[in-house]
């Protein structure tokens, strides 16, 4: 692993993480500079493609796969297809995402597409980060991850972008079997000139199953941001789709909110509020002895946690 | 420890708090009351800093503290309890108790909480949002202030009001020993234990002191089941007493 990697590596996951005897695969400036395996958790190449193949066993049982990509120069564009096949039973964490950075003023760019095949009874964390440092060249993180859940299993996504991607467009695509739950929250800070697109499209179909939708954002100074949350409620279901979003400066946010109930069994909510903190808030943390910015940080620091 | 020298606060030309001077001394309990609208809360507010005078002045500690702002005022010692306690999307109980008491410690941020008659183990780690109840948000805000160490003046408007019969005792029980600590409180409320709990009394009415003496001179002179029915437009105004 290059210096700069592992830089990257320690700001996405911090200094004590350790490797030993976990799944991993790390990806370098477009190839893998580090794989294992582990006895549940296989990975290996796509025999298609620019990519990986990561089967979690069913016998896995609180472990936890490393699968994040890095960029650590300009003028490096990357697109890699992973596919995870999680076998009935599992409950695995996967810590994904992405961090690139820039030395020149050659744009960078990674596309990670993410494919989750799981079955039944699963439990399944993802966790996603993705980070930018470096020279002002833009840097560009489009992650698309479709997720298929079978009957009466567990997906949470954590997705988190705090710093530095000048770009975004952000898709996630879900089916939902029977009995299932998916859980997405999304914690997006954008700053500068920097615009952040997500889509989430959920289809609902299994009866008795749930679907819980979170997206908080701040959008700081002239920077964009435009949400669109579809939920499909296609089965006896419940869905909530919530957006929250913090506007300073001159950063503009837009929620586009799309509910569409296909069965009359179909509960589905959506709630959204765009704006600047409120002065209650902010005088409330002053009271406290906080001065007014710090009092803003603090509320930006827990509405993004 | 705190003097009020004719202060006055207007919104949209109309004087909410018209000329008020007034000396508290350090270690009483001190009501204000009265109408509705009268100027209880904005006074409260000026001491904070939340509302600022539009002249007059105000002197703590026999420091001129007119010009500090709210955060300048809370770390001298002033802590405010909100009447309608704000809520937060993305801070817990333990974000504010900790902010507010600089403390991490488990036992005190839970003691904190039992003071006001909720388990730190069930609340904690609650989010201060919408899913908590009108009593239980304004029990947290009470319990923010009291988390404040260096606190010496406390002001508390309406502490009561959605709290149940249960908390409601533990509120008098913790007034009465923040006195014994020689703590300065001022406390906008209409509630008769609380009346009875101060040393003096304030009744303010039109943006201006009305009344003011020791409890037992005032008390008696009151009519609470009046003091609603002030100050709303269009109906005839009625005397205190």
């Amino acid at each position: 692993m290059l210096a700069n990697t592992m830089k990257l590596f320690k700001k996405l996951y911090g200094d004590d993480v350790d490797l030993r005897n976990k799944a991993v695969n790390i990806r370098e400036n477009c190839s893998s500079c580090e794989r294992h395996s582990s006895p549940n958790i296989k990975i290996e190449d796509l025999p298609e493609g620019d990519g990986l193949k990561i089967t979690v066993s069913s016998k896995t049982n609180g472990e936890t796969v490393y699968i994040p990509a890095f960029i650590s120069k300009s003028g490096v564009i990357d697109v890699v297809k992973n596919d995870f096949y999680i076998e009935d039973g599992a409950d695995v964490l996967i810590q994904a995402g992405c961090a690139i950075h820039t030395e020149s003023d050659k744009e960078s760019k990674h596309d990670g597409i993410h494919r989750f095949f799981i079955g039944k009874n699963c439990r399944v964390k993802y966790k996603e980060v993705h980070l930018g440092t470096g020279s002002d060249a833009k840097r560009i993180i489009s992650p698309v991850t479709d997720i298929e859940l079978g009957d009466n299993s567990y997906f949470i996504m954590d997705s988190i972008q705090l710093d530095g991607v000048s770009f975004t467009q952000r898709e996630t695509n879900a089916i939902v079997g029977k009995g299932a739950h998916l859980d997405i929250k999304e914690r997006i800070l954008t700053q500068k000139d920097q615009e952040a697109i997500t889509k989430f499209n959920v289809e609902i179909n299994g009866d008795d199953s749930s679907v819980n939708v979170v997206s908080r954002s701040v959008a700081k100074d002239n920077s964009k941001q435009t949400l669109e949350s579809k939920l499909i409620g296609n089965a006896r279901c419940t869905g909530h789709s919530e957006c929250d979003a913090i506007l300073e400066g001159d950063g503009i946010a837009i929620a586009i909110p799309g509910l569409i109930a296909n069965n009359p069994e179909a509960n589905l909510v959506h709630e959204a509020a765009i704006g600047r903190i409120s002065k209650q808030q902010i005088e409330k943390l002053e009271t406290l002895g906080l001065p007014e910015d710090e009092a803003e940080k603090y509320i930006i620091k827990g509405f993004l946690r | 420890m705190l003097q009020l020298k004719n202060n006055s606060y207007s919104i949209d030309g109309k004087k909410i708090i018209d000329d008020i001077s007034y000396q508290f001394e350090q270690g009483n309990i001190y009501i204000l009351t009265g109408p509705n609208g009268g100027g209880k809360t904005s006074l409260g507010k000026l001491i904070t800093g939340l509302y600022r005078s539009d002249n007059g002045s105000i002197f703590y500690d026999d420091k001129d503290i007119t010009a500090l702002n709210i955060s300048e005022r809370a770390n001298l010692g002033i802590s405010y309890g909100f009447q309608s306690p704000i809520y937060f999307k993305g801070l817990s109980v333990r974000d504010l108790l900790q902010l507010s008491s600089k403390s991490y410690d488990e036992v005190e941020l839970s003691h904190l909480l039992s003071q006001v008659g909720l388990c730190g183990k069930n609340y904690l780690d609650r989010d201060i949002d919408d899913r908590l109840s009108g009593g239980e948000i304004k029990r947290i805000e009470i319990a923010s202030v009291l988390a404040k160490k260096d606190t010496k003046l406390y002001i508390f408007d309406e502490p009561e009001a959605g709290i149940d019969l249960w908390s409601f005792k533990e509120l008098i029980s913790i007034f009465k020993k923040l006195k014994e600590q020689k703590k300065t409180l001022i406390i906008i409320s209409h509630q008769e234990k609380i009346l009875e709990l101060s040393d003096f009394i304030l009744v303010i009415s039109d943006g201006k002191i009305t009344r003011s003496g020791p409890t037992d001179k005032i008390f008696n002179t009151l009519s609470i089941s009046h003091i609603d029915k002030f100050n709303c437009e269009g109906c005839e105004k009625k005397e205190l007493d």
